[in-house]
């Protein structure tokens, strides 16, 4: 029933006119997500006991470390049913991903950096998240790089699938490794952002806010989705009569 | 008043919180923004390309 | 199937001994690249001796990245990869003799020298023997996680940028379980775990990784 409805989305007018319907829908509760998860976690949450308010910086950066890490398992699962079932709008969400899981994890990465200011004094600390963060930017890069490089798009699209599952394969590998190395060298600073045991009231905001997330990843993925299709058909009838017909409006 | 002055002030951390909101704000927008923006441009194409095709 | 294995084995050796002087090119970049590392940082040898492990397997890294391209750019120029696509035989079997044979003549001679330099660099004998250990089960790793690259970009003008872009993240387990065994066996601390996740490492790249770059190469060289 779920492949079904996975091979209707394979029809780009089905698709693009779902997504139409959808997206309006979408962002009224991308935002209102954003405006309950901003309001608890900056009004309502008390300050930290240690952190005093800047910890509210959380409410950015964690979410934006588990957006990274959610777009490439989607990416990667993208790549699966593209490489093995041809599903090629599989293929249209994998490339339209890497970007916006390369900004997550970018934002992840500086929030962090700005969030270790206060609380180391340096801007940057090499410990097992911030690392792993880093590498996994590298892993978005090469993605979009790759795909980029290929002037073949259907080539391209195969290409990075492929890249997707290996690096998905590697990511526990990586961040195993990364936090096994950071506990060796350990430095008098314990990492303040793994495990605190956390208040509700700081915890339910953030669990809104990654929602909020979400639902932004998907507004972004479907918004450039639909330009890659209105491309590879622009030739086709749909398309066509959608232009005309907003033309003779 | 004084609330939203505590507010603004981040117990000293303003600059901190602020800028890392800030940052967020701008890669949000920007991500929405530009597959807009690609679209318009797409959207003049493919209109060119119709009526080249259907004179 | 397995008589096909051992043929593309030997001819890849036989026609890298053809070429005896490209032989040594891996090598010495990466003599070269441990020998830059005190011209950089100084001669200081309590400092040199403290981040050796990490100069010699981030000099093996950089080594095996430039050799990578070897694996199959000349195949694909005089078609030969495509004759190995079409036979009836399985290609990640080939590729994994391809594989093996690229070890053979990049990473081997790196096993070898890697241990000599380290002692110009003042690691302790204790860690000497690690680090061979690390350098003979990490450097097949290398050229097995390397070879998916290169089937990925092989077919680009400018692939050798993008190919190091891709490789390096994937070999930085590597790089920490080695370089870290050898920093362990230089103070004296037992070396069991990180040698053995290197092993586990290895099986599972060579399982692994000739499925990955089968599929790439499909694609690149159609």
């Amino acid at each position: 029933m779920i492949m079904r409805f996975i091979y209707k989305l394979g029809s780009p007018p089905y698709f693009y006119h779902l997504s139409s319907r959808l997206l309006p829908w979408l962002s009224g509760i991308c935002l209102l997500l954003f405006a309950i998860g901003l309001y608890g976690g900056l009004v309502l949450a008390p300050a930290d006991y240690q952190q005093g308010d800047s910890f509210r910086i959380i409410y950015i950066h964690v979410p934006a470390a588990w957006l990274s890490l959610f777009v490439y398992m989607v990416m990667a699962a993208s790549g699966v049913m593209a490489l093995i079932w041809r599903i090629k709008i599989a293929e249209i969400v994998l490339i339209n991903s890497a970007h916006i899981g390369a900004v997550f994890t970018f934002l992840a990465l500086v929030t962090g950096s700005i969030w270790g200011k206060p609380m180391w004094g340096t801007w940057w600390v090499w410990d097992a998240r911030l690392t792993s963060e880093l590498l996994l930017l590298f892993l978005y890069l090469g993605i979009i790089a790759l795909h980029s490089a290929i002037d073949d798009k259907r080539k391209a699209a195969r290409a990075v699938a492929i890249l997707a599952i290996v690096g998905v394969v590697n990511i526990p590998i990586i961040h195993y490794s990364v936090e096994w190395w950071s506990t060796l060298h350990q430095g008098p600073t314990v990492t303040k952002f793994d495990k605190p045991s956390i208040d509700t009231r700081m915890l339910v905001p953030l669990l809104v806010m990654a929602v909020a997330y979400k639902f932004l990843y998907a507004i972004v993925v479907l918004l450039r989705a639909r330009n890659d299709l209105l491309w590879r058909e622009r030739r086709s009838q749909w398309v066509a009569s959608l232009f005309t017909d907003t033309k003779s409006k | 008043m004084d609330t939203f002055q505590q507010f603004f002030h981040m117990g000293g951390y303003a600059a901190y919180v602020w800028s890392s909101y800030a940052i967020a704000l701008v890669a949000f927008i920007w991500s929405i923004v530009s597959p807009l923006r690609e679209k318009n441009k797409l959207a003049k194409r493919i209109q060119g390309i119709i009526e080249n095709e259907n004179p | 199937m397995l008589q096909a294995f051992f043929i593309i084995l030997q001819r890849d050796l036989i026609l890298a001994i053809r070429h005896r002087a490209e032989l040594m090119n891996p090598v010495l970049f990466f003599v070269l690249v441990v020998v830059l590392f005190p011209l950089g940082v100084g001669a200081d040898i309590a400092i040199l001796e403290r981040i050796a492990p990490g100069i010699i397997w981030i000099a093996a890294l950089l080594s095996a990245l430039l050799s990578l391209d070897r694996i199959f750019r000349t195949d694909m120029e005089d078609g030969s990869l495509e004759q190995m696509l079409i036979s009836a035989q399985p290609m990640s079997l080939l590729i994994l003799a391809k594989i093996i044979a690229h070890w053979l003549i990049t990473g081997l001679p790196v096993v070898v020298v890697g241990p000599l330099l380290a002692l110009f660099l003042g690691l302790p004998a204790a860690a000497i023997e690690t680090l061979l250990i690390t350098l003979l089960v990490g450097t097949p790793i290398l050229s097995a996680i390397g070879s998916v690259g290169v089937a990925l970009t092989v077919g680009l003008r400018r692939g050798g940028v993008i190919l190091s872009l891709l490789v390096l993240p994937l070999y930085v387990p590597v790089l920490i379980f080695a370089s870290q065994a050898v920093d362990a066996a230089a103070a004296g601390f037992p070396v069991l775990a990180p040698v053995a996740m290197l092993s586990a490492l290895l099986l599972l790249s060579l399982s692994l990784t000739p499925w990955a770059a089968s599929a790439a190469l499909k694609m690149s060289v159609s």
